[in-house]
């Protein structure tokens, strides 16, 4: 192999089988592994995790007592039967830290040096939370950006930019909408975006 | 490093696209690129900071065309080509645990505490945003010690760190220009970090 075997020219699509086949050649990847992760991706790790969290601290305090203190021990227990979401998609994270909004605090999170993002809980980012733009924005102007996305923030709710540098993850507990008072977790859940998990919605 | 990595505060890059239907996957290969950059540092390959640093050595403008798998894919190669030669070796395979350490001495701040981070400009891999260079701020949160991702991104070992949460007021960080009422908390390491008085 040369120094770079990189081949300029070539579509990433055509890049991707060579270095495929490099990592498969050297041991350190099976293909079928590979196949296996990206339906997982695909199919099963998403927001609605997060979703079922959110809807479960605005039902029981206790739990989103415990999740405002340290977020991945108190969804561990509290999920034990689904697997406590305890999969390895991002096990090198050192803390899941929840940030709750009020009616005077708006949360929001960004990576602006590369993208991380509580893959545990909101599955894989979005396009536009990898886009140069909101990357360099959100630390910046966090309230005309939102105003840009359509959130108007009054001028006395103070904004919290969480920009997640080193190995904590950040998630926004949105406030729990009106009017659903009593209705149960699965049905709470699905008023629970992705969007309002990062903080450019509000429910 | 000063590259084009370090995007915070930069202006140019215009409205965000936030359109609600995308697929995960748009093309085939960015998920196979996805699933191969965990198998291969699962592996071996390169452990999370370098990985990260291998994005950030890539030329600006590459940076910015190739798009974020397209950055994974480049990374990928970069690091087969300088860890997967005739004589070479993998690491120890890195298997993705927690970068939480355990180390023999207390954090030296606390919340609350006022601090100043430094002004340094490595040209290695750091996790100090520029934006965030030589300003002042306070303690929010204390984290356990850490991987210091400025040692382990180039082999130079783990050497683990506290980890603080710092908040710094709007206007620290953008003078007049800044919005009101607005704090940014960053996630930084103790050696960033200088108690002010």
């Amino acid at each position: 192999m040369t120094a770079d075997h990189r081949h300029e020219s070539d579509s990433p699509a055509l890049r991707t089988e060579a270095i495929e086949a490099l990592l498969v050649e050297k041991g350190l990847v099976r293909s079928a592994a590979v196949d296996a992760l990206v339906e997982r991706y695909e199919q099963d790790i998403g927001p609605l995790r997060g979703a079922r969290v959110v809807a479960e601290a605005w039902t029981d305090p206790a739990f989103r007592a415990r999740l405002l203190q340290d977020g991945m021990p108190a969804i561990r227990a509290a999920f034990r039967d689904s697997g406590g979401f305890g999969d390895n998609t991002d096990s090198h994270v050192a803390r899941l830290v929840v940030k709750e909004n009020t009616d005077t605090v708006h949360n929001l999170v960004v990576c602006t040096l590369c993208s991380c993002y509580p893959w545990a809980v909101l599955g894989l980012p979005p396009a536009w939370y990898k886009s140069p733009a909101y990357r360099s924005r959100a630390v910046r102007e966090p309230r005309r950006l939102l105003g840009e996305l359509g959130l108007d923030l009054s001028p006395d709710v103070e904004v919290r930019v969480w920009d997640a540098s080193a190995e904590v993850r950040y998630m926004v507990l949105p406030q729990q909408p009106e009017d659903t008072d009593g209705l149960g977790v699965e049905e709470l859940a699905a008023f629970v975006t992705r969007d309002s998990m990062i903080g450019v919605e509000r429910l | 490093m000063n590259g084009i990595h370090d995007m915070g505060g930069m202006h140019g890059f215009g409205a965000v696209d936030r359109r609600p239907d995308e697929a995960l996957f748009p093309e085939v290969w960015q998920g196979r690129v996805c699933a191969l950059a965990g198998y291969a540092m699962g592996a071996g390959l390169a452990n999370i900071d370098a990985f990260r640093h291998a994005i950030e050595r890539m030329p600006p403008d590459r940076y910015l065309s190739d798009g974020y798998y397209g950055r994974w894919l480049y990374a990928l190669e970069t690091l087969a080509a300088e860890r997967l030669g005739a004589d070479a070796a993998v690491e120890r395979p890195d298997h993705m645990g927690s970068v939480v350490r355990e180390i023999d001495r207390e954090p030296r701040f606390a919340v609350g505490d006022a601090v100043r981070t430094w002004n340094r400009h490595p040209q290695g891999h750091t996790r100090l945003p520029g934006y965030a260079r030589d300003r002042r701020g306070v303690v929010a949160d204390v984290h356990p010690a850490c991987v210091y991702p400025d040692t382990n991104a180039d082999g130079r070992g783990e050497s683990p760190e506290y980890l603080y949460t710092v908040g710094f007021e709007s206007r620290e960080l953008w003078g007049e220009e800044a919005e009101a009422a607005a704090t940014v908390y960053i996630d930084l390491f103790e050696p960033y970090l200088e108690a002010l008085e």
